[in-house]
């Protein structure tokens, strides 16, 4: 048998010795200033125009979509929305630093990496408006998209309890012999969750090739960070597993593109985990559920909108000469008439056919669902009156 | 053919199924090089490799989590549970993951090439934290198959039908069985048919309905009865979820009596489902209320473990109540 041992690497001393957090340095990596401008000694990660402006559009889109659909709930015309304003650059740019091959496991704020994927805005509608060509089939609330086509698994509401999966389906993508890692975001809320902690140690001790993204950005709903956890934030927490870390500035698009490269580099030609800490801010409401000006102040939004990763990365796209103002403004004119089509679209189009209610509990229907289901029907056809939304179907 | 115990029996079938199918990855706690706390894991990473039998940390929402993660990407987890007591953490991952995979993405992702494996019940002077059945909090959850056998014979041919069956399966082992129950169990392939009852005895005047340990203690309970000229059927129900509603109202109609044996606790216990629809499909059939002889409303005591027990001496007076009603 194996002889194993444990205090290997441990230095000893003869005194008292406490380790206080502020002895730990994570530094943040940043690569543009706010005025579109390198930092100096940073250097650029190799993004064609392409890329960059595929980067941009989609983090426009984003925008776009999410304004208009905090509109359509204010005016009823869907339940519940959930906008990713001024942390676009985490999932958009992190999405661009993967392979299409790459599996998303999302938490429900990555609208942009969808978008980035291909997700059409036809296909963001149907989702929200539970409509039958909703590949949910008319089971979620709003925004919990998913795409196996896209690799996108389907968002559950539960919090933080993709972070174990993404290790599982990452470690599985390794027994397959596939060129493909997992990418798992979450908030920094979902962090106090056990799910978290047994994630994190599971994809350590078992080597898996998987990103955990954190989108550290301030508030979980209502609670600040600070009344979230103590220590140095999420980043700590990753060496305290043994997993390679990188804190990022989260809204600059640059950082967050080439950490996630890096990242993605290590966990696939090591098959090990990595940690990326994205430092952001939510400038939106936590969901259009919440009103965050109960808790926090308007200034402090402020000093966070002179921060907005959009805004930079237009600075740094013009420096480049690959930014036109009026091709911009054209683009986010189409965008905000695209949304408004595919919405009404979308409206107009019914729900699934009630024999939905019970398909994929089981890979088969079985006999007491059967049973259920046809009392069901019984019963909407004697009160058709009651149930329009299915009735006009059900013979 | 070959004598086994039951978990020299889910030792077979695992190997069976690792052999043929690549995707086939057994993990949990201690299930690495020492086989499991029962051994019912011996030999496999010896025969299949540290990265298709290994250990995990000491995490059930992380095993059940990863599990989900493994099951959704196409492998086939089989993942123990060391206790059926210590399922819990896991809960969550279980009943808002694991059961809702396929329904919430519409059928394009699933976990049903999952099995989880837990022993669970009394009778091994375990105490509180180690005699748990806790088959009643999952058969509430849609999603879930639940399995139980009731001897090596079945364990076998159950565990191979549920690893390969397309819906996550619960495979809960009765371990007071563990090394007491031998059969005779063949060495190649075979399976049992999930959500199907098995006929244990055939009798006239009283459904006896159970599954795994306690099908021995209604066996035992019958043959007291036998004594007394009461002829009793034997039903060992085999699936918690999906059930076979079927075979025990068609068992009912005939003896026109119905008993229900479990060691879980009695209120919200599974008895109390199998009642109600029974009662449904065979009202003027039935000649006595339906009895239930089930743990006490409390945890699982360490001393009073006899007295706790549904056993054959309980049994067998509601046996008499039922008759005479």
């Amino acid at each position: 048998m194996q002889d194993r041992n444990h205090l290997a690497r441990v230095n000893t001393t003869h005194q008292v010795h406490i380790i206080e957090n502020g002895l730990i340095d994570i530094p943040m990596l940043q690569i543009l200033k706010p005025d579109g401008t390198l930092h100096n000694e940073a250097r650029e990660p190799e993004l064609n125009e392409d890329t960059a402006r595929k980067i941009y559009d989609t983090m426009e889109y984003i925008r776009v979509l999410d304004e208009r659909m905090i509109g359509a709930q204010r005016q009823g015309r869907i339940s519940f929305y959930l906008a990713s304003t001024g942390e676009e650059a985490a999932a958009v740019a992190s999405a661009a630093a993967l392979s299409e091959h790459d599996m998303i496991m999302s938490q429900y704020r990555e609208q942009g990496a969808l978008a980035y994927r291909g997700y059409t805005t036809s296909q963001f509608m149907n989702q929200m408006f539970s409509n039958e060509k909703d590949p949910n089939k008319g089971r979620q609330m709003p925004i919990h998209y998913g795409d196996k086509p896209l690799n996108f698994m389907t968002i559950s509401s539960p919090l933080g309890t993709q972070i174990p999966q993404a290790a599982g389906y990452a470690y599985g993508q390794k027994m397959a012999g596939n060129e493909a890692i997992t990418i798992c975001y979450f908030g920094e809320g979902a962090a106090s969750e056990g799910d978290f902690h047994a994630g994190l140690n599971m994809a350590a001790v078992l080597n898996c090739p998987v990103i955990f993204f954190c989108r550290n950005n301030g508030y979980a709903i209502s609670t600040p960070a600070d009344e979230q956890f103590a220590g140095d934030g999420i980043a700590s927490r990753g060496l305290g597993y043994g997993i390679k870390t990188i804190r990022v500035d989260g809204n600059d698009p640059l950082a967050v593109f080439a950490a996630t490269q890096q990242a993605r580099k290590i966990a696939l030609e090591e098959q090990c985990p990595v940690l990326i800490e994205a430092m952001t801010y939510r400038l939106a409401a936590h969901s259009t559920s919440d009103d965050p000006t109960g808790y926090r102040s308007r200034e402090e939004e402020d000093k966070w909108r002179a921060k907005d990763p959009i805004q930079r990365m237009a600075k740094w796209l013009q420096q480049k000469g690959w930014f036109d103002e009026k091709a911009n403004k054209q683009l986010i004119e189409e965008s905000r008439q695209a949304v408004l089509a595919a919405l009404k679209e979308a409206e107009k189009v019914p729900v699934n056919p009630i024999d939905d209610i019970v398909s994929d509990v089981y890979s088969d229907v079985p006999w007491h669902l059967e049973e259920q289901l046809n009392n069901l029907k019984q019963h909407i056809r004697k009160y058709p009156g009651e149930y329009p939304k299915t009735s006009g179907r059900v013979k | 053919m070959a004598k086994m115990n039951l978990l020299q029996a889910i030792n077979s079938a695992l190997i069976t199924v690792m052999e043929q199918d690549q995707r086939v990855m057994v993990f949990g706690e201690d299930v690495g090089h020492f086989g499991g706390v029962f051994r019912a894991t011996s030999n496999l990473q010896e025969k299949f490799g540290r990265a298709r039998c290994f250990n995990t940390p000491l995490t059930e929402q992380g095993i059940i989590g990863f599990a989900n993660g493994l099951a959704s990407q196409g492998s086939v987890p089989v993942a123990e549970i060391q206790f059926g007591d210590y399922i819990f953490p896991a809960f969550d991952q279980i009943v808002n993951e694991t059961a809702k995979f396929r329904y919430r993405s519409g059928g394009q992702f699933s976990c049903g090439t999952l099995t989880i494996r837990t022993p669970y019940g009394g009778g091994i002077a375990g105490g509180l934290y180690h005699s748990q059945s806790p088959e009643a909090f999952f058969a509430h959850c849609p999603g879930l198959k639940i399995v139980v056998p009731r001897n090596p014979y079945q364990a076998k041919g159950l565990l191979l039908a549920s690893i390969r069956d397309d819906n996550p399966v619960l495979f809960m082992e009765p371990k007071r069985l563990y090394r007491a129950s031998v059969s005779e169990v063949p060495e190649e392939d075979y399976e049992l048919e999930l959500g199907k009852a098995d006929l244990v005895q055939e009798g006239k005047d009283i459904t006896l309905l159970g599954w795994g340990a306690q099908i021995e203690i209604l066996q035992k309970a019958a043959d007291m009865a036998l004594d007394d000229g009461v002829s009793c059927e034997i039903i060992d129900l085999r699936s918690i979820m999906p059930w076979d509603a079927h075979t025990v109202a068609e068992s009912v109609m005939k003896t026109g009596r119905l008993l229900i044996n479990h060691e879980a606790p009695q209120t919200g216990g599974f008895a109390s489902e199998i009642a109600a629809t029974i009662q449904d499909k065979c009202f003027l059939y039935l000649e006595a209320p339906i009895a239930r002889v089930c743990g006490l409303d409390t945890p699982y005591p360490l001393a009073h473990e006899k007295e706790y027990m549904p056993d054959q001496f309980k049994t067998y007076e509601a046996i008499k109540r039922t008759l005479k009603y």
